[in-house]
């Protein structure tokens, strides 16, 4: 076993101004092996790739490529060594094909040989079985697709560790397979792969080995056969966790008001961004989901009711009234809040402080001429930093240098500090660590005894079951569905996606 | 405890360099050293007598100090703009041709020289605001609801405006020898400090107000940093991209009453000229993106007398008026490498190393 380990780190340090990110980190890679790197947000994962693709340059601690120990500086050199990396984010080129983003700077000729590139090309992605031409743009291939011809390009480039940085997260389940399949047919050719990742059923379905940091120490080395879910859920939380059903009992009190007219009522409504016309109803303390695949258009329907896209038809009635919500302005005014799926490009501000990023939803319904004043924002700040548990330097950080779990509760916190009546949460706990999960959940559950309503959305069923009373299931941009009560199982809801029986 | 206060001291060492405002203070330091070194004469203050028969402060700081008045006043709406729509005006010297030939085509009505004003000098200055304001709403129109790239929305006016100033007073160059005209660019009777001064530091306090009691600056770098999340958190992107535009009309309006005013007369195709540059330099210096964002006028303001600085410096120095720019130019690229990200980054970096060895 110790002689085909292919990459080892040893005493990896890494400081930032006043965060000690990385404190005596080691990781050992084997020939052959899919190795998840399992952690919280901020546990330290993120910063063990940059600095071992050469993005971040370490304190201290050394690193062994096979035995010998080199040193990383860039991210040429992590090339060289044999490391290749590939992102969350797609950093290729979609204008461009497929066979030149997988030659893309890799050539030292002056000249291209077109033919021989493509030929080149195709090879490897038949040998890869990737679904993909090589002349065709990499724009027009499907997410999973692309990110298999980072991966080819890896491959193709000698590496002897493949590091995939949450590869999954936005895939769906027939992509998962396929990009799985792609990683065991590497893992047969001796590529050491680390897989970076929050869903622990795939961990636990395509994975060898598990390393666990916390708050940037190293936790364990464990045999996936070794490490039960639950204790590894524990070890990264490094606390006893509550079993996920705790929440199931909590939920027991019948929170709905039935007797006064829903909180929020739409008929027909559809919007530009291609949402078929569909009824929704929700009543004071109701929680409630909207579940489907990915493209099933079910963040496209909440956006419609919080008037995010332009609304091209419907009536809608509020606590019994009915009113216009034409753009986002109109919605907050009602009370309504939105919590959108793209953190990064729809709800953070990256530069202004979290004070900023938590005031800003109160401040614009105030208006541009009633500012709130310098020691309320720092109260109210600091009260949501406390209540919701936000780790930041100070209020005053750029929200952009938070952890990906940190920035959504900042904006959680923008939400709740305009007290709506009706929240509507897009993927709140999206690639987000389990504990911070639970705590947003029950947050949920919270508000709906406090009497408001809300909408959840997740990609993880079990999530939406937990919290949801009702779920409105979708397909292809039509609602298809809705189950309450007894129908609320797994089984159920994935045969109402698939093609169930219209209601 | 000691290690504590240690990184105490080395925050706060740090947090000066950070700051934007820290490389365009220093640069305006080092030009003063270096005058003051080669001749303690230079920020020599005496009362000289104006034109007007009145005692009144002379020396190089009150020139410089004057003559940055209508830069300073442009570099507060550019930065504006800029941090809003991640692009820069760059007809504003065009506007001020034109806001300046409405003011007197108001002042000497159809004669080309005259020696009394024909309509208050407040009607004058109202009109030159109002059109000033329509042409910067022009711009705006273009940029946020047309979205077309700022640098191409605002080359219409730059080609056009001259033009239309020229047309304004029937390509004639009017001239108003009424004193009053005078009273903003020159000195106002009894006051013995320059007008322009009083008026940018007028306009810095109810900029400063301004930033103090509405939440422009939130709503301005909030929209600059990210317009979509900043729509659906209810602001209106395209209608603050739209009012700043407007604002740095306004500016434009002010800087070029006060460029009228100081001669009295206006050549359109020569006054203000390239003052657009400077009014960017001014940003830039000032440590702004100019791709928008987070700002600091104060840092933009403080900029704006730096390159007056530089160039009084200069004329000081008897650099032949040909060769100015070239000059200009040399100290201008250091002082924007020094302010780029990149370079302060690396300055936080080594302070810190330095301190850290010291500590040790």
């Amino acid at each position: 076993m110790q002689d085909d380990v292919i990459l080892r780190l040893e005493g990896i340090c890494k400081e930032f101004p006043g965060v000690k990110a990385l404190s005596n980190v080691q990781f050992t890679l084997h020939k052959g092996e899919i190795h998840a790197l399992m952690g919280e947000n901020g546990a330290g994962k993120s910063t063990l790739i940059k600095v071992l693709t050469g993005v971040y340059q370490k304190d201290a601690g050394s690193i062994y490529m096979d035995g010998m120990p080199v040193t990383i500086n860039s991210t040429q050199d992590a090339q060289k060594s044999g490391i290749s990396t590939v992102y969350q984010e797609i950093t290729l080129c979609p204008n461009l094909t497929v066979a030149e983003n997988m030659y893309i700077g890799r050539t030292n000729e002056m000249t291209t040989n077109w033919r021989k590139m493509n030929a080149g090309a195709k090879q490897l992605l038949d040998s890869l079985q990737i679904p993909a031409s090589p002349t065709q743009q990499l724009g027009d291939c499907s997410i999973a697709v692309q990110q298999m011809v980072a991966i080819a390009r890896a491959v193709d480039m000698d590496c002897k560790v493949l590091i995939l940085d949450e590869p999954t997260s936005s895939l769906d389940e027939s992509e998962v397979e396929k990009l799985f399949k792609l990683m065991t047919d590497l893992k047969a050719r001796g590529v050491g792969i680390i897989f970076v990742t929050h869903f622990l059923d795939q961990v636990y379905s395509v994975c060898d080995r598990i390393t666990v940091l916390r708050d940037g120490t190293f936790v364990g080395d464990y045999l996936i056969s070794e490490l039960p879910r639950v204790q590894l859920v524990s070890k990264m939380m490094g606390k006893e966790l509550d079993s996920f059903d705790d929440i199931k009992q909590e939920e027991i009190a019948d929170t709905i008001d039935r007797k006064s007219a829903p909180v929020f009522e739409a008929t027909g409504l559809s919007s530009a961004a291609g949402v078929n016309p569909y009824d929704f109803t929700i009543r004071r303390g109701e929680v409630n989901g909207f579940t489907g695949l990915l493209g099933s258009g079910r963040s496209e329907s909440v956006r419609a009711i919080y008037g995010a896209d332009k609304v091209t038809g419907g009536r809608v009635m509020m606590d019994g009234k009915e009113i216009k919500i034409k753009k986002p302005i109109d919605a907050m005014k009602q009370g309504i809040g939105y919590l959108p799926e793209d953190r990064k490009h729809d709800g953070i501000i990256g530069d202004l402080s979290v004070k900023d990023n938590i005031i800003l939803a109160l401040q614009v319904m105030k208006g541009m001429f009633k500012p709130i004043s310098k020691a309320d924002a720092e109260k109210f700040a600091d009260e949501y930093i406390k209540l919701l548990g936000i780790k930041t330097a100070s209020a005053d950080t750029p929200i952009k240098s938070l952890s990906g779990g940190n920035q959504q509760k900042c904006i959680l916190a923008r939400w709740l500090l305009t007290n709506p009546v009706y929240l509507i949460l897009d993927e709140p706990t999206r690639g987000i660590d389990v504990g911070t999960k639970l705590e947003i959940q029950k947050l949920v559950l919270k508000l709906a005894t406090e009497g408001k309503s809300v909408t959840f959305i997740s990609s993880e069923i079990d999530e939406m079951l937990h919290v949801c009373k009702r779920l409105i299931v979708m397909r292809d941009r039509h609602v298809v569905g809705e189950l309450t009560g007894e129908d609320l199982t797994q089984t159920k809801i994935m045969s109402t996606i698939a093609g169930g029986e219209k209601k | 405890m000691t290690d504590k206060k240690l990184s105490q001291d080395q925050n706060f060492f740090l947090r000066i360099l950070k700051k934007q405002i820290f490389i365009p203070i220093s640069a305006l330091l080092v030009l003063m050293l270096f005058n003051l070194i080669a001749d303690p004469t230079f920020f020599r203050v005496e009362l000289g007598i104006s034109s007007l028969g009145y005692p009144v402060l002379k020396g190089n700081l009150i020139t410089i100090l004057d003559n940055a008045s209508e830069l300073v006043i442009l570099s507060i709406g550019m930065t504006l703009v800029t941090a809003a729509s991640g692009g820069q005006d760059i007809s504003v010297g065009a506007t001020i041709a034109l806001a300046g030939s409405v003011v007197l085509r108001i002042l000497c009505g159809t004669d080309t020289l005259t020696d009394h004003i024909h309509a208050p000098i407040i009607v004058a200055f109202l009109a030159c605001v109002l059109v000033a304001m329509l042409f910067g709403a022009f711009n705006g129109v273009l940029v946020a609801y047309f979205k077309l790239q700022p640098m191409v929305a605002t080359l219409i006016l730059f080609t056009a405006g001259r033009s239309i100033a020229a047309w304004i007073n029937n390509n004639t160059l009017p001239n108003n020898t009424d004193p009053r005209v005078g009273y903003y660019g020159n000195f106002f009777p009894g006051i013995a400090v320059p007008s322009p001064i009083l008026i940018a530091i007028l306009f810095m306090i109810v900029t400063a107000l301004v930033m103090r009691f509405t939440k422009l600056s939130l709503f301005t770098q909030a929209v600059g940093i990210n317009a979509e999340s900043s729509r659906l958190n209810g602001i209106n992107p395209q209608l603050i991209k739209f009012m700043t535009y407007v604002i740095l009309g306004f500016c434009v309006a002010v800087a070029g009453f006060i460029k009228v005013s100081r001669l009295s007369t206006i050549n359109y195709s020569v006054i203000a000229k390239d003052i657009e540059m400077d009014a960017i330099l001014a940003v830039a210096l000032g440590g702004n993106a100019l791709s928008g964002g987070k700002f600091s006028i104060s840092s933009s303001i403080v900029g704006a007398y730096v390159i007056q600085f530089l160039t009084i410096t200069l004329y000081r120095f008897e650099v032949p008026a040909a060769a100015l720019p070239a000059y200009k130019a040399i100290v201008v690229i250091i002082l924007v490498v020094l302010s780029a990200p990149v370079v302060r980054k690396k300055f936080a970096e080594l302070k810190k190393n330095f301190t850290a060895k010291e500590a040790n």
